[in-house]
């Protein structure tokens, strides 16, 4: 890569140059990181709002019995919790935000192939959110079917479910559409020189990642319309009273719902492939591996989904190749994680926030991973399925993984979106809290979930009260660093950052802080002996 | 200097076209799983098919595509009028293609074979599925058929006006592989419901 030295002629992309000032100028604009950031202001909303969700139902579970509200009330609530946080938090997660930010700048472009299409996935993202949401308050009263609608109780209770339904397959729309754009920025956009094999990693998971966007997220797509389909006409796909058969729909549920799994956590496994070695000084160990890791959990990840149906009643056949299939996934994350500890090893590392969030990240993935594996295996499945052993398992993955490979990328590329630095005492602090708060919240979910507790249980018998207590001090812990770390990153401008303060190597610390419009004065280029990660 | 990329265009059209493959793909899923179900059912049901009218249509389809690749290969030459004339042929067989439709469902309709009608609860779960997959199947190709029917109106104004021509023509060439796609579903769903009885 060409070392230039910039300075400062073009006006930063949070300037408004164009003919709308102030909101407007922002909602009308096409640029790749105004998109980003519009994602994360809407995705931290909808965070807190989950969150919220989450903490009203560990207050009603503080006791057993009824506290506050009843049965159907929490049904609703564990369903709305997980439509929100799943799809319009995690599935587009930080694709879309550190995605849209960060990737047209690490290969060299000056923006996305489509730029307007890139706005138009912003506002189906925005509709489909707002159908889901609004699916709570019209109708026969919030959907309680849990965010999975299996049928063939979502064909047969008279809750709102068409309406959340619907504001699923819009947000399915544009997640392809995202997808659509990645692939073909990836293609097409690369600097001169920049050969697939010399981008940097945290573009290739998204690679892998829209490859499942586009070619997973269909199947779910025609899924739902056939559940509304069934609602309004009584067709029957699905509802064996009707003579349809609801295993099918849990596999076409799956198809999608196992690999977008995989859309979560790639991209959080790409910004911690990007924050250590930045923080260790040092090259990425097995480059290849990483990147070939990321296909390689892409494709694989297609032809695991139904380890989610083992006690459904399908073939002993079917099981153990599932089962042998999820085993196999296994191998290329596990790749990763020996990649980044071997990264670390003789680094000159400074435990700065970014890298303080991926270590947290690398310790709940690993818990969250092999907790997984005795999911996948099927003798120890049978007997925690649909625990809270399960709860567990998947938080660890989507919020101790997706969640603080989230809070890590903030703190890394902040400095870049906003020009500013913040306070990394405050930082440290908001990852004590996270961290212990997190563990304090879902590890005694395990605890009781191999005692017997169910998932999506009201109520529960006395021995598991100390356990849910556990739990619910660890929310509390949790909004408290959510708190801190929001008043550490939004109370008070912080120094001026400068153009590069991590020391990293990627084109994005090589432009001003808060990048111009365009990103580049000089269209970058990569020398033929240059790799992405060239520390000393 | 303006920007531009055929080629990444013309990937983006492809990658979309995938996906709508496979939200098709979920469909002959589970068309695949109900015949084996009740391959007899199926078996009776789609006798009540027109295949002369699914004949006429995939003939239709099929001379439709042959324009549309006509066409580009005019512009190509800088033969816009005849790319009209031949997009406008398109159109028309587009417009045929969905008379025939509503002839096919409005009669299906008239003797009360439509989802959730009485002569429907009365059959076999095997028949209604059959029907109702019909309905959903073709129905949702419809939709496609009236998007590229939209995308090619809009192509074919822009040809006229010559915003389309021989140098730049990635616009008209999506549109095209847009209309190929509608017409390759439609050669499955046309042997899939009509001819395998």
């Amino acid at each position: 890569m060409t070392e230039e030295k910039t300075h400062h002629p073009e006006p930063s992309y949070l300037v408004d140059t164009g003919k709308y000032k102030g909101l407007m100028a922002w909602l009308t604009s096409t640029d790749h990181k105004r998109i980003g950031l519009m994602y994360m202001y809407a995705m931290m909303v909808f965070f807190a709002v989950g969150v919220l969700l989450g903490m009203i139902m560990r207050i009603e579970l503080f006791f057993p019995g009824q506290q506050f509200y009843g049965p159907q009330m929490y049904n609703g609530i564990f369903t709305i919790h997980g439509i929100i946080m799943i799809f319009t938090v995690v599935i587009p997660g930080l694709a879309a935000v550190f995605g849209n930010f960060s990737m047209p700048i690490m290969i060299g472009a000056k923006d996305v192939a489509f730029p307007r299409l890139n706005l138009f996935s912003f506002y189906l993202y925005v509709l489909g959110a707002a159908i889901a949401l609004a699916s709570q308050f019209m109708g026969n009263g919030p959907p309680d079917t849990g965010w999975t609608f299996y049928a063939p109780y979502s064909i047969q209770t008279h809750t709102n479910v068409v309406a959340a339904v619907f504001g699923a397959f819009v947000l399915g729309f544009s997640s392809i559409l995202t997808g659509l754009n990645f692939i073909v920025t990836m293609h097409r956009m690369r600097a001169p020189g920049m050969t697939f094999f010399k981008m940097p990693l945290f573009p290739w998971s998204l690679y892998a990642t829209a490859w499942i966007q586009v070619l997973a997220t269909p199947i779910v797509g025609i899924t739902l319309l056939m559940i509304i389909a069934e609602r309004w006409l009584r067709i029957g796909f699905f509802d064996p009273s009707l003579g349809g058969d609801p295993v099918l729909y849990q596999h076409l549920f799956w198809i999608y719902s196992h690999p977008a799994v995989y859309i979560m956590i790639l991209p959080a496994m790409g910004v911690i492939t990007e924050i250590i070695p930045t923080f260790s000084q040092k090259k990425v160990f097995g480059y290849r591996a990483i990147a070939i890791s990321s296909l390689a959990i892409a494709l694989v990840g297609y032809f695991v989904w139904a380890h989610h149906m083992y006690t459904s009643g399908m073939s002993a056949t079917a099981r153990w190749i599932f089962s042998l299939l999820t085993f196999l996934v296994a191998v290329p994350s596990a790749i990763k994680v020996f990649n980044w500890v071997a990264t670390m090893y003789k680094g000159s590392i400074s435990v700065k926030p970014p890298f303080l969030f991926a270590l947290g990240f690398i310790f709940l993935f690993m818990i969250g991973g092999m907790t997984g594996l005795s999911l996948g295996a099927l003798a120890t499945n049978i007997h925690v399925h649909d625990t809270a052993y399960v709860v567990a398992h998947f938080h660890y993955i989507v919020f101790g993984g997706v969640g603080f490979a989230f809070f890590a990328a903030i703190y890394y590329w902040y400095p870049k979106m906003y020009g500013r630095m913040y306070n990394f005492k405050m930082a440290n602090w908001s990852f004590v809290f996270l961290f212990s708060g997190f563990n304090l919240l879902y590890f005694p979910q395990f605890i009781i979930g191999i005692m017997g507790m169910p998932r999506r249980y009201f109520d529960y018998l006395p021995q598991f009260t100390f356990g849910h207590q556990l739990s619910f001090f660890g929310g509390v812990l949790l909004v408290i660093g959510f708190v801190i770390m929001l008043i550490t990153l939004f109370s008070k401008k912080g120094a001026k950052a400068p153009d590069n303060p991590w020391g990293g190597r990627t084109f994005e610390w090589r432009i001003p802080s808060p990048p111009p419009l365009e990103n580049f004065d000089i269209m970058p280029e990569m020398g033929e002996n240059e790799q992405p990660y060239d520390y000393k | 200097m303006e920007h531009r990329d055929d080629i990444g265009a013309k990937l983006g059209m492809w990658v979309f076209i995938f996906t709508e493959i496979l939200l098709f793909g979920g469909l002959f899923l589970v068309y695949a799983i109900m015949r084996l179900s009740y391959s007899n059912e199926f078996h009776q049901a789609a006798h009540h098919l027109n295949a002369f009218i699914g004949t006429i249509n995939t003939i239709v389809l099929l001379v439709s595509s042959a324009t549309v690749a006509m066409s580009i290969t005019a512009v190509q030459k800088g033969n816009n009028k005849l790319a009209v004339l031949l997009l406008f042929i398109t159109l028309i067989c587009a417009a045929v293609f969905m008379v025939n439709k509503y002839f096919e469902w409005g009669h299906k309709i008239h003797i009360g074979l439509y989802p959730g009608s009485d002569l429907m609860v009365s059959l076999s779960h095997g028949q209604v599925m059959f029907f109702s997959l019909y309905y959903f199947m073709t129905g949702l190709h419809m939709f496609h058929l009236v998007v590229g029917g939209i995308i090619l109106t809009i192509v074919m104004i822009k040809v006229q006006t010559g915003t389309i021509n021989a140098s730049r023509y990635v616009l008209l060439e999506n549109g095209g592989l847009y209309w190929h796609l509608v017409d390759l579903i439609w050669i499955f769903l046309f042997p899939l419901l009509y001819l395998i009885t």
